[in-house]
């Protein structure tokens, strides 16, 4: 049964977290221990003895994971990387994503596939997620600046906004410039001639 | 001639330098290749990203190569070593309180490896005979020249890593705070990271690695073993690169500059002068000691760049002392099948004339 494995999600971001451990939840299972501090993560192996650990790519502490237990005899239970070598599709789509999974014991690989494609699937939609945010950010942005060099053009050619920005665009579209590009030239311009 | 763009994989160590080197002084451009260097957070991010070619090439410890070319610990990877990128360079560092305790224990001179293993092994039987939990060391990885030597140096005193002493991988960048923090009680790493410690005033360096081996197999130039067939003018190219970086970085009016591009934000992200007096080879030390002169402390030269498949057996060794595996003669083939001489050899006569000048 699925919601018998203990499963330990380590990952600095804490909503990406949240995203990975609700996917998990879903997919039917329960037992759930979310870590953030990546310091002491052998102890926290110790102490929550889990059979999956989910970790993020960037953690650093992925390098003691991985030989722990070729090295480190106080690790009562082997933990090893999972890796389907008859599968690259998904070794590939693991680390595009970001994600990686250690499995105690020697966990079956049927039991494991179906972790691993909800994380891979949840980092992704966490990282469009990001995307779309730094999208609208940077929308935001270009948007001040169209404005501030509207008012500059609107400022200096005594022309209302429309007709400014009428200006702008036209100006963009005969040099085969972006509207935001022009923004900026008018901008850095105008803070030279000041 | 048309530009090949190449990423390229590394860790924060001094011994990533021929690959910075090959970018920043131009001997990359020169070969026709646009490289991109990126600096990784774990070695085993670097063997994963070399598998799934998101890097054309990394920075890559020698028994790592050999491990996921094994597949052992869980992750099968084939790699091949046209060339290495140094030897030697490594260093152990105790915490200032274990390097007194060692010390006051040492029957003799502790600079003998011999005398200090069995000043160490003083020091774990009285805190187990005083009831105190037992000291951890810590290398760079699993798979790593650090743990190897210190296995050879505890062996010295019949003590065994992982059993008389605890065990933990701590990734280079994360061994000062480790040290500082009593987490550790010593380490064996690369440099610049015993000197690190040392001037963070929380470790004593007690052995340079050359102290226990000469000549000692560090880090390789790794690719996927199959592209070393695939992509043979790409591997010759970067090959290039880096002998011709080799020579520039053997010449010591070089090394205040080294040192500059090494100390960059997005390379090593530490101080110049700690960097350059490593590449000088005054080692600080701690404690009160002044700094050690040691002769080629870390080699970058031609000769220390040949792979040689020799290594591999020590690394097999090391392997089977640290009970990883047990070796078989299929897993010598193998792993000595990973350093590529032939390929190196040639790399090196079609660039003789240009090394030569």
């Amino acid at each position: 049964m699925a919601s018998h494995l203990r499963i330990l999600i380590v990952d600095a971001n804490q909503v990406r977290a949240a995203i990975i451990e609700e996917g998990l939840r879903e997919a039917g299972y329960d037992q759930l221990i979310r870590m953030t501090a990546t310091t002491g993560l052998v102890a926290a192996i110790e102490t929550h003895d889990p059979d999956v650990v989910v970790i993020d790519l960037e953690d650093p502490s992925r390098d003691a994971l991985a030989d722990m237990f070729l090295v480190s005899r106080h690790i009562r239970r082997p933990i090893t990387m999972f890796v389907d070598q008859s599968d690259s599709a998904s070794i590939e789509a693991a680390v595009e994503a970001g994600v990686s999974a250690y499995i105690v014991d020697g966990l079956k690989k049927e039991r494991m596939q179906p972790i691993l494609q909800t994380c891979i699937s949840r980092f992704n939609a966490f990282r469009k997620l990001r995307e779309e945010l730094d999208e609208a950010r940077s929308q935001l942005e270009d948007r001040k600046t169209i404005d501030r060099a509207k008012a500059i053009v609107m400022r200096l050619k005594g022309l209302s906004e429309d007709e400014a920005y009428a200006l702008m665009r036209r100006t963009a579209m005969n040099e085969k410039r972006k509207l935001i590009d022009i923004a900026r030239s008018l901008i850095t311009a105008a803070e030279m001639l000041k | 001639m048309t530009t090949l763009h190449l990423r390229v994989g590394f860790m924060p160590l001094v011994d990533c330098a021929l690959v910075v080197l090959a970018k920043d002084e131009g001997f990359a451009e020169a070969e026709g290749l646009n490289l991109e260097l990126i600096r990784e957070i774990s070695w085993s991010n670097l063997r994963d990203k070399l598998n799934v070619r998101l890097f054309d090439a990394a920075h890559m410890l020698g028994p790592a190569a050999i491990a996921a070319t094994l597949g052992i610990g869980g992750v099968k990877a084939p790699m091949a070593a046209p060339l290495a990128l140094n030897r030697d360079g490594a260093a152990i560092t105790l915490s200032l309180r274990r390097f007194e305790e060692l010390s006051r224990l040492a029957e003799g001179d502790p600079a003998d490896t011999a005398i200090s293993a069995h000043a160490l092994a003083a020091l774990v039987a009285r805190r187990k005979a005083a009831g105190l939990p037992p000291l951890t060391f810590a290398a760079v990885f699993g798979f790593s020249m650090h743990i190897y030597l210190l296995g050879e140096w505890l062996e010295k005193a019949g003590l065994k890593l992982g059993e008389d002493i605890r065990f933990e991988v701590v990734p280079p960048p994360q061994t000062v705070e480790a040290l500082a923090s009593g987490r550790i009680d010593g380490f064996c790493a690369g440099a610049p990271w015993n000197s690190a410690a040392v001037a963070a005033g929380v470790g004593a360096m007690v052995h340079a690695s050359v102290d226990l081996r000469r000549n000692c197999h560090d880090k390789v130039l790794a690719w996927r073993a199959d592209d070393v067939q695939k992509r043979p003018a790409a591997v010759a190219k970067l090959g290039a690169a880096i002998l011709n970086a080799s020579a520039w970085a053997c010449r010591p009016e070089n090394f205040a500059r080294m040192a500059q591009h090494l100390s960059a934000p997005d390379r090593l992200a530490l101080p110049a002068p700690l960097i350059e007096r490593i590449l000088l080879g005054e080692l600080i030390q701690g404690a009160d000691r002044p700094p050690r002169p040691i002769d080629r402390f870390i080699r970058f030269d031609r000769e220390a760049l040949r792979p040689e498949p020799d290594d591999a057996d020590w690394v097999l060794a090391g392997m089977a002392r640290a009970g990883q595996i047990v070796a078989t003669s299929q897993m010598h083939d193998i792993a000595r099948g990973v350093f590529l001489p032939a390929y190196f050899d040639g790399i090196f006569v079609a660039n003789q004339d240009a090394l030569k000048k």
